[in-house]
């Protein structure tokens, strides 16, 4: 039997869970806590939706000149190194 | 200078060239979302100092993340001041801040029964992009590595050379900051004002 977790610790290691980043008690703790918390299940959705977020909505792409310049740094590439770092 | 290095055999100059190529969108990304240099600048000296070491480099295979770990490192060396610079939000004042619960408290969307989702949803790519670069540089670096990136904390620990332990808590204030901000700067641009006096703000248009 583990002992049981309050909102505040269950909501600390809320990510850590998401991410299956949580050793097994820890985990076990947070799950029995939300078998039984509304409000934590509410913040469980919510950090799921907030981590989706960083990660799709931070969307950049190579502008075309940027791929340009930089694919033809990458063609001489190791090239007399040294030569081309000199300033 | 530094000490002439062995040029790199056609073969290793090929692989590399390769290996750039295939992750330049992802290098660019990377070093956009770092932020606080110039992006071309940063992907160029991180390739230079992969070329100087490209002889580390044992399998092929790992080196979309031996790059990673090079820009990273590159732009740690040129934040350096940045970085070790006193966060101006006291510790303690971090640590509780809860968008989950602010919202619920402040309740911008009084007749929505999908509160927390229509703030969020409030947010352009562009809007999270700036609030990601309004968290403070050593922050930005752990959220970026870890949940956009998608390395796991420990992989994370050995690119920043810190204790996982360490990365951990750096990881826990970041995401507290990265909430903070959220809101912030939500309040700061009128995000959410749109939908509670959205009629108001028709109105006023019409109006002008
Ligand atoms: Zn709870």
């Amino acid at each position: 039997m583990t002992p049981p977790i309050g909102c505040g610790e269950a909501v600390r290691r809320l990510w850590e869970f998401l991410d299956g980043g949580l050793d097994a008690a820890d985990h076990l703790q947070v799950e029995q806590h939300l078998a039984w918390c509304l409000r934590c299940c509410g913040e469980v959705a919510f950090a799921r939706e907030l981590r989706g977020l960083l990660r799709t909505r931070t969307g950049i792409t190579l502008p075309d000149d940027v791929r340009n310049r930089m694919e033809h740094f990458i063609d001489e590439l190791g090239e007399e190194t040294e030569e081309r770092s000199r300033p | 200078m530094g000490p002439m290095v062995g040029a790199l055999r056609p073969s290793e100059r090929a692989a590399l060239r390769q290996l750039a190529r295939n992750e330049l969108p992802r290098l660019y990304a990377l070093a956009r979302r770092l932020g606080g240099v110039d992006p071309e600048d940063l992907v160029q000296e991180s390739l230079l100092r992969a070329c100087r070491s490209f002889g580390s480099l044992r399998d092929l295979q790992a080196g979309p993340k031996w790059l990673t770990t090079i820009l990273t490192n590159t732009w740690r060396d040129w934040l350096r001041k940045d970085l070790r610079e006193p966060d101006e939000v006291p510790v303690e004042e971090d640590g509780p801040f809860s968008l989950y619960r602010t919202i619920e408290e402040e309740d911008p969307y009084p007749y929505s029964d999908t509160l927390h989702v229509d703030v969020l949803g409030a947010f352009s790519e562009h809007d999270v992009r700036e609030v990601l670069q309004r968290v403070p540089p050593r922050y930005r670096v752990a959220l970026v590595l870890r949940y956009i990136e998608g390395y796991s904390t420990t992989e994370v620990a050995e690119m920043l050379e810190r204790p996982p332990g360490t990365v951990m808590s750096q990881l826990h204030r970041a995401r507290h900051r990265f909430e903070r901000e959220m809101w912030d700067y939500a309040g700061e641009s009128g995000l959410l004002v749109g939908a509670a006096a959205g009629e108001g703000r028709g109105q006023r248009e019409v109006g002008s």
